[in-house]
């Protein structure tokens, strides 16, 4: 946990990593480094069959529930049916959307199951998606000014952050965007604020908003319009089913996303420590930056394994069907080394990210934080740092 | 057709419509591999020992397949471990016949080849890449037919043969095939080889290399003294390929020879530095050792290539070049002009790279 500690003038927040050494950093990255080079080494046909599976087993709740759905005026068929296209949906975005655009099956060679190829039933375009999450986020982790994560760009989720009145009302903002979420995303990855501060040209924002439009006409024909037509008098019933599965999706796959790097213990980062930052020290960010869930083998599935966040931060491209094995030894490393390794149930999580959006609604919020620097004295020719995708 | 093809695209469409973001074909692949047209597959429905290193699988295709013309090779790939791997194989079969056979012999240390040959059960589903290549008869067949072949460059010529022999028989009545390997026991196909000589008139003549040699220019002569006169088709190793094209270079008519190669000439080793590949479509780099191909570099980091002989025959792995520098491995001639296509599969990197896939 970070240790707080007054001083005369402000609350200052100690980095969980402050005590470790240059050499101890390059030491942790290099026992990481060899876990993953043991997991890349040992991936095979069981790995390709539970990708198949997963994919199978989607597949099939998803035909099974729309074909219940044309008889949702019956409700047991609505309910069998909304049940089994919410479950499709969120398998379709979480274990296997999110990891196969991470290029976690890239390894398998397989045109049908690659990062190039895949396209996920998600209102953003693969495409961007991979942009925003893949590079963005996962290089720049929980580094205030450039992990636009961080809130999404419309809430204040670290006290370092500015406080604006538009603040007042972000617990309802939080609400709002978990039922919006897919939308949410979307408009995200479509960088407005990027086209608006002029880092983004006017080609580029229309080429994105053709792609986006060319994704999501079809994704609203076929969930409000064709398969509601295929209902006959049904229509609104499957409609509203097809609504509700979205809504039911946005709103755990919202819940899942927050508790991976808002729940207290997780630290953010300034800007200057990007400058040569080893692979090490990223390695360390990530794992300060990251928070897990705990729960069954059924829960991890449906979170796409973003249960195992720090897991995932560390190594984003490794098959999220190998994260739990590798989770008790990150868990120790961490213990030796001294860093915080956060993980509790989803509830406790997600509560104690609702509670820091309602804090950080008003002004102040708990330790004014510079966040302490690591030791400085730095190479500066960092490792290069591997990204996924 | 064009009607009933235009009415089906429809279908498709109107089908995409429901399953979008994926095409129903994804889902038909899910639910059974064998019916996907984009990514066809076969399973293997019977295997034939042909002798102690060879193997011959018999295929049963499933929709989406192409049939071949006799002499063509097709790609199959094949699961290992996870990992889809490619090899191209000349069909032995008669593309008349419902059934695709390829006949498979091991390279010593070889992982695609060794699986395939001798670990691959009955019911293993395979993939298989669209038919090519220039190893054809073509029509109408040519008079006075020569096939030259050892080892399992017999492959293709098998093809050629069943065909003829099934449909055509009287057009082989004078043909001749010279067919080397080591001893009787190791000459892949003899037996049917003898059975298509007697019903159809063609000479057949075997070459056992352990006690008279390899062909020579002059035993090819002594044995086919009017070889200059026929249209030939030969496959066989490196070696007597090269024979062969020197000796009608020399003494026949080039263009009379048609040869097939399966294995690239020896690589030139030396004065490859090897360097960084960029493939810029894919947004991969990747680190290409001296002598090792592009697309093995880029396969390594990932990289969804296209691919095909991978041996510099069919101009499946094309991309263009960008900028820096390639190495044809075959010749170790340098190409560095950009805009130019670049076969990945026989390049290596000199210098850094990058390559328009």
């Amino acid at each position: 946990m970070p240790t707080a500690t007054a001083s005369a003038t402000q609350t200052t927040t100690i980095s969980a990593a402050a005590h470790l050494t240059d050499e101890q950093i390059e030491a942790l990255g290099a026992e990481l480094d060899a876990i993953r080079e043991e997991v890349v080494s040992s991936l095979g046909e069981a790995d390709a069959r539970y990708i198949h599976r997963v994919i199978a087993v989607q597949r099939a709740l998803e035909i099974g529930g729309r074909a219940a759905l044309i008889f949702s005026r019956f409700p047991p068929a609505w309910v069998l049916g909304t049940a089994a296209l919410s479950v499709a949906k969120i398998l379709d975005n979480m274990e296997i959307g999110h990891n196969v655009l991470h290029g976690q099956w890239d390894w398998m060679r397989d045109p049908r199951i690659h990062s190039t190829t895949w396209e996920w039933d998600h209102a953003t375009p693969a495409e961007a998606w991979k942009r925003t999450h893949n590079y963005e986020h996962h290089t720049f982790t929980n580094v205030r000014g450039k992990d636009r994560d961080l809130g999404y760009t419309v809430m204040r989720i670290t006290p370092e952050q500015e406080w604006k009145p538009s603040n007042l009302i972000q617990p309802l903002t939080n609400i709002g965007l978990s039922l919006i979420f897919e939308w949410g995303i979307a408009l995200y990855d479509l960088d407005f604020d990027k086209y608006r501060d002029g880092t983004k040209s006017k080609a580029e924002m229309k080429a994105d908003l053709r792609a986006f439009w060319r994704k999501v006409r079809k994704q609203l024909a076929k969930d409000y319009v064709i398969f509601p037509a295929l209902s006959g008098p049904g229509f609104l019933h499957t409609a509203a089913a097809n609504l509700t599965a979205n809504v039911i999706r946005n709103i755990w796959s919202h819940a899942v996303i927050f508790c991976g790097h808002f729940p207290e213990g997780t630290e953010t980062f300034e800007e200057e420590r990007l400058e040569g930052e080893t692979k090490g020290e990223w390695y360390v960010r990530q794992m300060l930056g990251s928070a897990n869930l705990t729960g069954s083998k059924l829960f991890h599935i449906m979170t796409g394994n973003l249960s195992h966040q720090i897991e995932h931060h560390l190594f984003p491209d490794i098959p999220s069907n190998r994260y739990a094995e590798i989770a008790p030894r990150v868990r120790e490393i961490c213990a030796r080394y001294g860093l915080t390794y956060t993980a509790g149930p989803l509830p406790k999580q997600y509560g104690k990210v609702f509670l820091k959006i309602a804090r950080l609604a008003f002004p102040g919020g708990g330790p004014k934080g510079s966040v302490t620097a690591l030791p400085k004295a730095r190479k500066t020719n960092g490792a290069p740092v591997r990204l996924a995708g | 057709m064009g009607v009933l093809r235009a009415i089906g695209r429809r279908a498709r469409d109107a089908a995409a419509l429901l399953t979008t973001p994926v095409v129903p074909d994804d889902l038909l692949g899910t639910m059974n591999p064998m019916w996907s047209t984009r990514e066809p597959h076969a399973r293997v429905i019977g295997l034939r020992r042909e002798t102690a290193d060879t193997t011959t699988l018999v295929l049963r295709p499933g929709a989406g397949y192409r049939k071949h013309v006799p002499g063509q090779f097709v790609g199959i790939g094949i699961r290992i471990n996870g990992v889809w791997q490619w090899r191209t194989y000349s069909a032995t079969s008669c593309p008349s016949d419902p059934l695709l056979s390829i006949t498979v012999t091991v390279v010593p240390g070889g992982t695609v080849s060794g699986k395939l040959a001798h670990g691959t059960p009955v019911g293993t589903l395979v993939r298989l890449g669209p038919p090519a290549g220039e190893f054809v008869l073509g029509e109408p067949t040519p008079e006075k037919l020569l096939f030259l072949a050892a080892g399992s460059g017999i492959t293709p010529i098998m093809s050629m043969l069943r065909t003829l022999s099934k449909e055509r028989p009287e057009e082989l009545d004078g043909a001749v095939l010279v067919h080397c390997d080591r001893t009787p026991r190791d000459l892949v196909f003899g037996a049917q080889l003898r059975s298509i000589a007697a019903a159809t008139g063609m000479r057949f003549v075997e070459r056992h290399t352990a006690l008279e040699g390899r062909l020579t220019a002059d035993a090819l002569t002594d044995t086919v003294p009017d070889w200059a006169a026929r249209k030939t088709w030969a496959c066989g190793p490196a070696g007597m390929l090269d024979m062969l094209t020197e000796h009608w270079d020399r003494a026949g008519d080039p263009d009379a020879l048609h040869v097939e190669r399966f294995t690239p000439p020896a690589t030139v080793a030396d004065g490859v530095p090897g360097g960084r590949v960029h493939f810029t479509t894919s947004d991969i780099v990747a680190d290409a050792g001296p002598g090792t191909p592009l697309m093995v570099a880029g396969e390594a980091a990932g990289a969804l290539l296209p691919n095909g002989c991978r041996m510099g025959i069919c101009h499946t792995c094309v991309g263009k070049l960008r900028s820096g520098a390639v190495r044809d491995l075959r010749t170790g001639d340098v190409h560095d002009t950009p805009g130019v296509p670049v076969r990945t599969c026989v390049s290596g990197a000199a210098g850094d790279v990058e390559i328009e896939l």
